[in-house]
């Protein structure tokens, strides 16, 4: 980010990053997510789910700022971010859904 | 279990029949109940307003009979008795939600206090003729229990059994009074608290993870859990499994409407209620029920005196129709007579379980008044010949 | 920093709604570009972050394509007849006071065969919070002509475009007696969430009418598009005006969409005026119901 001056806390602040999980047999392909995610992270891919649908992909990994838009603006619960742990942290634990 | 003693207005009243019901339904444990004004039943929620603040009960006067009815339904989802009073015209608007109940299996009473027919009728005289609807009113396959008191003391008695038996049954009760009984006013005694039975609502000791709304288990009805005690069930008026879930199949739309039908078909003899009165050895019998009952007596003892057998069979509970019991006595018997104040209602199940066995005579009543005894007299001399 | 795309041999990640979920529903019957999932996901993110006992929590749905919200979720849930499901609610709060009950329901269910239970519950102040979700149309049954369909939108019954006036939602709910109303589309998430967070914490009829897209019926008998086309159009002619007069608020046809918070105020609801006549008038005698219900059983 260019900043015109460097704020005085600069050294505080940090950018949130995430991790996008894509749950892509849920999807029904209707594009909100890729639409409205504010960094431009995802597209529709070319490839079709089990359902026939084209889910979205990450083609920006790590631009995406954890601001969890694309979990509530889907309509199909099939989309979530988790924040990505700092760098030298283990991954937090994820738990597995019985699906 | 003993009934809460808050309810009972114990002692020798003079009573009519509505308020004798109101009473009825608050010695039974009945704590809300939604109703829409309509003649002749309006003197039951008259009643009820005035006595629930003091004793814990809540009642809401709903824009119309069909908003009744489902708060009737909602409230019993919380494990509060509940019930709701109206008559022929608000009947007709409550069967979509009559019809949820027996779905969902609510416990709750509907009490039909019978005027003039059909539409709007006569609204202040007396008729008899929903008795079919109240079987058959709302669509689709279900069963559910219909009981007819002849008095403001049966009403009182009774409405305590409907409670009981909606709650054994998991069922709607409909109970069919008439303006009659509904307006007449007699001496009614309600008894000490501690001499009232209730059926309490039968609440599932499962932990919420093991409890599923409509599973059997052996039992005659799936137990049952209260909203807000952390069950997180769903229920719905779709047909449903035993999670509760809308299934659409028609391998579960027989287990969902066999299971409605089964609980009372296959319990009728324990619900079959009637009043026989020298039976054994007539020639006749004549079935009435509701205020029509009395009157027969007259018409009874009139034939008797003239040296006719004849018996007197009294249906307190109308729907399960004691089918077991005519199918016996159309072997024996030369004939039926069914006064009632409709255009033959009841008199079609007496045919159809006599199976012509016996013969059957009507003895309709447009309504707007009782039967005159000698028309009913008049029916047993010639069912005699 | 990777993303995760799960396929199905892959175990799936638990989704952060999965705790309101009935999880062994989904996926739902809901349309692709349908609006109604994301409301849902904006009710359960203000429930998660609301302070209510969610066993307390109780959902009422009528019929309809929102009426199958109560079978999505992990609440005591009543899926109910069409149009009764306010009744219902109220049935269920007056049977047990301390519920809070929410109905979400569609604009046909709750305006159309269910408007005359609406206007009353309004006016009584019955303690419920309402979300209508409006797609302008009878989308489950097929697309027919809704009391809310704007004038010369086509419908399934009205071939030739929609004579009839619809409704302005909010400015009903607003003159028969609500105490809190709202209206958002489905793309607001963020505010629409803060409204459903503050309405659960009020007391009241609360009613928060949210905008959404029906891509099978709607659009398409109107040629608009997929639901995405719609949620652009929302984006390009939705206003945000808290505290609008409520008679600017009716939608035209494609028109723009006024959104935003127009009333919140306290009144107080029907239990509370029964509680205070009552002791006013029978002092000692009167017995309220208590909150957790009537007398139940041994």
């Amino acid at each position: 980010m260019r900043y015109w001056r460097k704020p005085l806390d600069i050294d505080q602040i940090t950018i949130p990053h995430g991790d996008v999980v894509i749950i892509e047999d849920r999807c029904k392909g209707c594009g909100f997510c890729v639409e409205y995610c504010p960094k431009d992270v995802l597209v529709m891919s070319t490839r079709f789910n089990v359902k026939g649908y084209h889910p979205p992909e990450v083609v920006k990994a790590g631009e995406c700022v954890n601001c969890n838009l694309c979990e509530m603006i889907c309509p199909d619960f099939a989309i979530f971010s988790v924040a990505t742990p700092p760098v030298g942290e283990a991954p937090a634990e994820r738990k597995e859904a019985a699906n | 279990m003993k009934t809460d003693p808050a309810g009972v207005l114990t002692g020798v009243h003079y009573l009519d029949g509505d308020f004798a019901c109101g009473e009825g339904a608050m010695a039974a444990g009945c704590r809300f109940v939604a109703g829409y004004p309509i003649t002749p039943s309006t003197e039951v929620v008259e009643r009820i307003s005035a006595r629930f603040p003091m004793i814990g009960g809540t009642f809401i006067q709903m824009e119309d009979e069909l908003a009744s009815m489902a708060a009737v339904v909602g409230a019993s989802w919380t494990g509060t008795k509940s019930m709701t009073v109206t008559s022929g015209p608000g009947f007709s608007l409550m069967m979509e939600n009559i019809g949820l109940a027996a779905m969902m299996e609510t416990p709750c009473v509907v009490v039909n206090v019978q005027r003039g027919g059909p539409s709007t009728g006569l609204p202040t005289m007396v008729g008899q003729g929903d008795m079919m609807q109240a079987r058959w009113g709302s669509h689709g396959d279900y069963e559910l229990i219909a009981m007819s008191p002849q008095s403001p003391q049966e009403a009182f008695n009774l409405t305590i059994d409907a409670f009981n038996l909606s709650e054994t049954y998991r069922v709607p009760v409909m109970f069919m009074m008439d303006e009659c009984v509904g307006h007449m006013t007699e001496k009614v005694v309600i008894p000490p608290a501690d001499e009232i039975e209730v059926v309490p609502r039968r609440l599932t000791d499962k932990k919420p993870a093991d409890f599923l709304p409509y599973r059997l288990d052996g039992a005659i009805v799936p137990e049952f859990a209260r909203a807000g005690d952390g069950y997180r069930f769903h229920t719905t008026g779709l047909t449903h499994d035993e999670r509760g879930y809308p299934v659409m199949s028609v391998e579960c739309q027989e287990w969902n409407v066999h299971h409605l039908m089964d609980k009372i078909r296959l319990n009728a003899e324990q619900i079959v209620r009637v009043e026989e009165e020298q039976v054994e050895g007539a020639e006749v019998v004549v079935i009435a029920y509701g205020i029509t009952a009395r009157v027969t007596r007259t018409a009874i003892d009139m034939a008797r005196r003239d040296g006719l057998k004849v018996g007197f069979l009294r249906l307190i509970v109308v729907w399960p129709f004691p089918e077991r019991r005519i199918r016996e006595l159309a072997g024996r018997v030369k004939a039926f007579v069914v006064p009632e104040i409709n255009y033959g209602q009841i008199s079609l199940e007496v045919e159809r379980c006599a199976a012509g066995r016996a013969a059957t005579r009507h003895v309709p009543h447009g309504g707007g008044g009782v039967h005159d005894p000698s028309s009913i007299y008049n029916a047993i001399v010639g069912a005699v010949k | 920093m990777s993303a995760v795309t799960s396929r199905s041999e892959i175990p799936v990640p638990e989704h952060p709604i999965a705790p309101f979920l009935r999880m062994d529903r989904i996926p739902h019957i809901w349309c692709p570009t349908c609006g109604i999932g994301t409301v849902v996901k904006c009710f359960a993110t203000a429930l998660e972050g609301s302070a209510l006992d969610l066993d307390k929590v109780a959902i009422v749905s009528g019929i309809g394509c929102t009426g199958r919200v109560a079978g999505y979720m992990k609440l005591d849930a009543f899926h109910t007849t069409h149009g009764r499901a306010i009744p219902f609610a109220t049935g269920l709060k007056l049977g047990r006071p301390e519920l809070q009950v929410t109905v979400f329901s569609g604009d046909g269910d709750l305006s159309g065969i269910g408007g005359n239970h609406f206007i009353h519950a309004a006016r009584r102040n019955i303690d419920l919070m309402v979300v209508l979700v409006n797609n302008f149309i009878y989308a489950m049954t097929g697309g027919q002509n809704a009391p809310t369909t704007p004038l010369t939108a086509r419908s399934s019954t009205m071939p030739y475009g929609n004579f009839e006036y619809p409704f302005n939602l909010p400015r009903l709910a607003a003159t028969c007696g609500a105490t809190y109303v709202a209206r958002w589309t489905c793309l607001h998430i963020r505010r629409l969430t803060k409204s459903f967070s503050e309405a659960l914490h009020r007391k009241g009829f609360r009613f928060i009418e949210v905008i959404t897209p029906c891509a099978t019926l709607y659009s398409r008998l109107n040629r608009l598009g997929t639901g995405l086309d719609l949620m652009r159009f929302y984006h390009d002619h939705a206003e945000i005006r808290h505290g609008a007069d409520l008679r600017d608020l009716e939608i035209a046809f494609q028109d723009r969409i006024v959104c935003g918070k127009f009333l919140d105020e306290e009144r107080p609801t029907f239990s509370e005026m029964k509680d205070a006549h009552y002791g006013k008038v029978l002092g000692d005698r009167y017995r309220p119901m208590p909150p957790e219900g009537g007398w139940i059983h041994a």
